[in-house]
Parts: C-alpha cells; sequence; structure tokens
C-alpha cells in the first residue's frame, strides 16, 4: 500500500513508479498527498489499481488512463482523464475545460461541475457530471455518453458524430447539426445503467433527462452531392 | 501560454504581505511565461500627490540620475530606486509639467505607470529573478497583479512585458492573442492615444483608456471590448480601488479563482493559488466566458 508524498517525491518519479507496474502486481492500492495543482499526476497508468489523491491536481489528471480506479479528492484542472481507455476517474470536486477530451472507455463521474469543452471529441469514454457543464461540450463527438445532472452551456454537442448526450436542466443552446431526441426505452435503460455505473441510481430518475444527438446532415455522406465531390 | 497571478486583499492584516504572497504566486508561473516578468503594486498613497514609475528603455539609460534630473527641473518630489526603475512622488498638478519635460529631454526614459498608489514593474528575465531583483516580496499593498510573459505577437523587451498602464492608476494583464491589433493602433493612434510599441496587449489597454476617456466605466469598456477586440484572451486590470477579470467568448486560456474572507485572488493555474493563507477552504471557481467580474474596496 504505497503512499507517495508529492511534497517530497517528484510527479515523474510517482509516474515511473505507477508505469512499472504489472496487470497482477499486489500494490493495488496507493495513496497521493500534497498534489498541490501539479500538473499530469497518475498518468499512463496500465494496471488495475486504486489510486487515491487528496487534493487539488493540476493538468491531464489520470491521462490515457487504462484498468486503473483513480479518486481526486478535490478539483481537477484542465483535460482531466484526457484520451483515457477504460478505467474510473472520479473527481469530487469541479473539473476544468477539456475533462475526458478524446477518451476512448471507461467513466469519468464529476461531482461538481465541469467547465468549457468537456468530452471534446470523445471516442467511447462515458462521462457523468453531477453538476453543469460549460460551452462547446461533445463537440465532434463520436461515440460514447455524456450525462448531466445540471446546465449545459453554448453550442451543445457542436458538429457532434454519434455520442449520446442526456441532459437534465436546460441548455443554452444546441450547437451545428445537434438536435433534440425522443427519449425511447432503450434510451431510459441506457441512461439507468449509466447512473448505476456512477453510484446515483434510484437518486436521480431517468424520466427528468433530455435527449440530445446528431441529425446526421453536417458529416453524413449524402448521395445526391456526389457530383459536388 | 503566459501566466497571470492577481491578489485583492479583503481583510488589511494580510496587507503588508502583498508583496510576498504575489511573488510566490508568479513563482509557479515561471514555466508558462519565461521570458519576462511584470509586477503591478497597489501601495499606499498620499491625496495630491502622484507617483510616476519610470524605467528606462535600454539598460544604458541611468535611472537614478534620470530621476534626480526630472525633479530638479519639476522643482520638488521624491525619488524611491528599485533596481532598474524609479518611483518619483510628485505634486499631483505637476505631473502634465513633468511628462512633457520628460518626452522633451530624456525620451529614453519610458512612464510604466502614473498614479496616487499604482506603480509597475517589470523587466525581461526569468519571472523569479525579476521579483527578486525588484524585491517584490517586500513591498506592502492592498492588491497587486503579475504576469509572466511568453511572448507571441512582439519582441522581449521591458517595454513588451506587462502590465501595461491604461489610465491614472489602472493597469491591465493580458494572457491570449489579439488579431486585429494593428489596425485598431492605427485607429487609437489618429485618436491621440498614445501607443509606445508594436505590441497587441497595450493597444487593448489603448482601447480601454480611449472607451473610459469616452464616458465609459471600466466594467462597460469592458464589455465592449468584447465586440471590438478580434483574438482570444483572459485580461485581469487594475484600478485604484478594484480589481477585475474578464475572459473573451471562447475561453481557451486559463482562469481559476478563490475567495475567502481574507483575499480574492486569480491564478492561470489552480497551484498559482496553492501559497495562500486559508486556500484548501477557500471558494475556489473557473470564470464564466464574456462574463466581467469586478471586486471594489468601498
Amino acid at each position: 500500500m504505497p503512499n507517495v508524498d508529492l511534497a517530497e517525491t517528484s510527479v515523474r518519479e510517482l509516474n515511473a513508479a505507477l508505469h512499472k507496474l504489472g496487470k497482477d502486481t499486489n500494490e493495488t492500492l496507493w495513496s497521493i498527498a500534497n498534489p498541490a495543482g501539479e500538473h499530469s499526476i497518475a498518468v499512463g497508468i496500465d494496471a488495475p489499481i486504486t489510486v487515491n489523491i487528496a487534493g487539488n491536481v493540476g493538468y491531464f489528471c489520470g491521462g490515457m488512463n487504462k484498468y486503473a480506479n483513480i479518486v481526486i479528492d478535490g478539483s481537477a484542472g484542465q483535460g482531466v482523464g484526457e484520451n483515457m481507455m477504460s478505467g474510473r476517474i472520479h473527481v469530487k470536486g469541479d473539473a476544468s475545460q477539456s475533462a475526458g477530451a478524446t477518451g476512448r472507455g471507461g467513466l469519468l463521474l464529476v461531482e461538481g461541475n465541469a467547465s468549457a469543452r468537456c468530452g471534446i471529441s470523445m471516442k467511447g469514454i462515458d462521462i457523468v457530471v453531477k453538476g453543469d457543464i460549460g460551452h462547446l461540450s461533445a463537440f465532434m463527438g463520436q461515440n460514447g455518453r455524456l450525462v448531466v445532472f445540471g446546465e449545459a452551456g453554448e453550442a451543445l454537442g457542436d458538429s457532434i458524430y454519434e455520442a449520446h448526450i442526456y441532459v437534465r436542466g436546460p441548455v443554452a443552446s444546441l450547437g451545428a447539426d445537434c438536435i433534440e431526441k425522443e427519449m425511447r426505452d432503450e434510451h431510459k435503460a441506457e441512461l439507468g445503467e449509466l447512473l448505476k455505473a456512477a453510484g446515483e441510481i434510484h437518486k436521480v430518475d431517468v424520466s427528468e433527462f433530455r435527449r440530445y444527438g446528431s441529425a446526421r446532415k453536417l458529416y453524413n455522406f449524402n448521395i445526391d452531392n456526389a457530383g459536388a465531390y | 501560454m503566459c501566466g497571470i497571478a492577481g491578489l485583492f486583499i479583503k481583510d488589511p492584516k494580510l496587507e503588508p504581505r502583498l508583496g510576498e504572497l504575489l511573488a510566490k504566486m508568479t513563482s509557479t508561473l515561471c514555466s508558462r511565461g519565461p521570458d519576462s516578468a511584470g509586477f503591478a503594486i497597489y501601495g499606499h498613497g498620499k491625496t495630491g500627490q502622484t507617483k510616476l514609475t519610470i524605467a528606462g528603455s535600454t539598460a544604458e539609460v541611468d535611472i537614478a540620475r534620470a530621476a534626480k534630473l526630472l525633479v530638479e527641473a519639476i522643482g520638488g518630489g521624491q525619488v524611491s530606486v528599485r533596481h532598474s526603475h524609479a518611483v518619483v512622488t510628485l505634486k499631483t498638478e505637476d505631473v502634465p509639467r513633468a511628462e512633457a519635460w520628460l518626452a522633451k529631454n530624456l525620451p529614453d526614459v519610458t512612464i510604466m505607470s502614473e498614479g496616487q498608489r499604482l506603480e509597475i514593474y517589470k523587466e525581461v528575465g526569468f519571472p523569479d529573478d525579476v521579483a527578486r531583483e525588484f524585491d517584490i516580496a517586500k513591498m506592502s499593498g492592498t492588491h497587486g497583479i503579475s504576469h509572466t510573459r511568453m511572448a507571441t505577437e512582439s519582441a522581449v523587451t521591458t517595454n513588451g512585458a506587462h502590465p501595461f498602464s491604461t489610465a491614472t492608476d489602472q493597469c491591465l494583464v493580458h494572457n491570449g492573442s489579439l488579431s486585429n491589433h494593428a489596425s485598431l493602433r492605427r485607429e487609437l493612434r489618429r485618436e491621440g492615444i498614445k501607443i509606445r510599441t508594436e505590441n497587441d496587449t497595450e493597444v487593448a489597454a489603448g482601447y480601454l483608456t480611449r472607451q473610459m476617456k469616452n464616458g465609459q466605466t471600466l466594467s462597460e469598456a469592458l464589455k465592449s471590448s468584447l465586440d471590438d477586440l478580434d483574438g482570444f484572451f483572459t485580461f485581469v486590470v487594475g484600478t485604484e480601488t478594484g480589481f477585475g477579470v474578464l475572459r473573451d467568448p471562447i475561453a481557451c486560456k486559463p482562469a481559476v479563482m478563490a475567495e475567502t474572507d481574507e483575499y480574492v485572488a486569480f491564478g492561470s493555474e489552480y497551484k498559482t493559488l496553492t501559497c495562500l493563507p486559508g486556500i484548501k477552504t477557500a471558494r475556489v471557481w473557473e470564470p464564466k466566458p464574456a462574463t466581467v467580474y469586478f471586486w471594489e474596496h468601498a
């Protein structure tokens, strides 16, 4: 059960130690003290471990994560969980912009608010934000699900591909080619699964959410336009 | 890149520590802006007196001698030299005469700031070194703003460093880059606004000066900048009694704020704020895009 104090150990040393862990490691519970807003903490983990971080972190925390369960007992700077592949990142405070950017898998759970560009270019990650999200969230989202308990800022889902968006509160505006869609039973079931994964099932009512997604007019090849290419 | 730190003190007990805290905050931003650094400090001033902070536009200028000559020419005033800058305290009614005298007799000397309380210190170099050379940590005051610069739009010179003075007791720092600064500079110069460098931020400072000359409040001037400035920016401004923040509508330049009963603080990154007392229990948030925030002493 390693304890790492970032007041004494550098982030580089911490990350090197984490990168050495094999998939069958016995060192499965790590505690990180004094993160003090440093960047790139616990980036690139490739092992099924739990990392508890006591405090606020800077940019890119948990980036490229694979398998690990990372708990941030504080707020996270830009790009938390960017390009994560699998595993789970739980931010107990707020997340800055570009949370979960380009993420391919796993779950990013934010207890507070996430700011601009949450889930930008998401490619399979699931993101659950219990507060509000800022403008241009899920921009060019290709795959994965974004769930927001609060409000969404301007231009939600601009130029979106096939990511699914569920928002409970008001949406300031929808971006290009993003439309509200009917909430069918399959979507309620999908949302229920996400709430379960986030530990929020039975606490919030899936019928309070509205669904948004692509109108598929911007990115689809249209045969009628073939002559124009 | 570039980095900004700002501290607005609410509890006077913290005022003696303004310089120390601002220098520590700035130290976390060295990697964001290793080219140069600057500090705007709102210290104590006397009614009827104005502080001119002056510096040479080249290292060859003997600023202590320049300040002495200025005081002799005007016939009164106190001089305090800090590294490459000098603060000349004059009777407020003598200021236009002093400015005209400097422009005519010592064209190599630049007025960094003018005001009852504001002093601006800025220099090329690694931010920690700049803070040490000016001995910022020893300064006290009610509020201060600092900037670390990674130059994009103009040369790395003392005059190209931030903060820029916008008017009496007012200053501006900027993280970002403006794309319509050339046309706006021509427009402002035609209207008689003094702009010395090819720097984009100085144009933003000149723009705010013009808007306020035309009757807008600082808050209104900041709001109209959202329409008139093309580019991306996070601005932090200081006035004699206040401290304001504005991000452009896209808000790609970072900003984190913290507030306690003792202070309001701004940092480009959270780690800028970690040295502040009580930060662990402070309210910490990101300012919203296209929204003017302002704090003021009554």
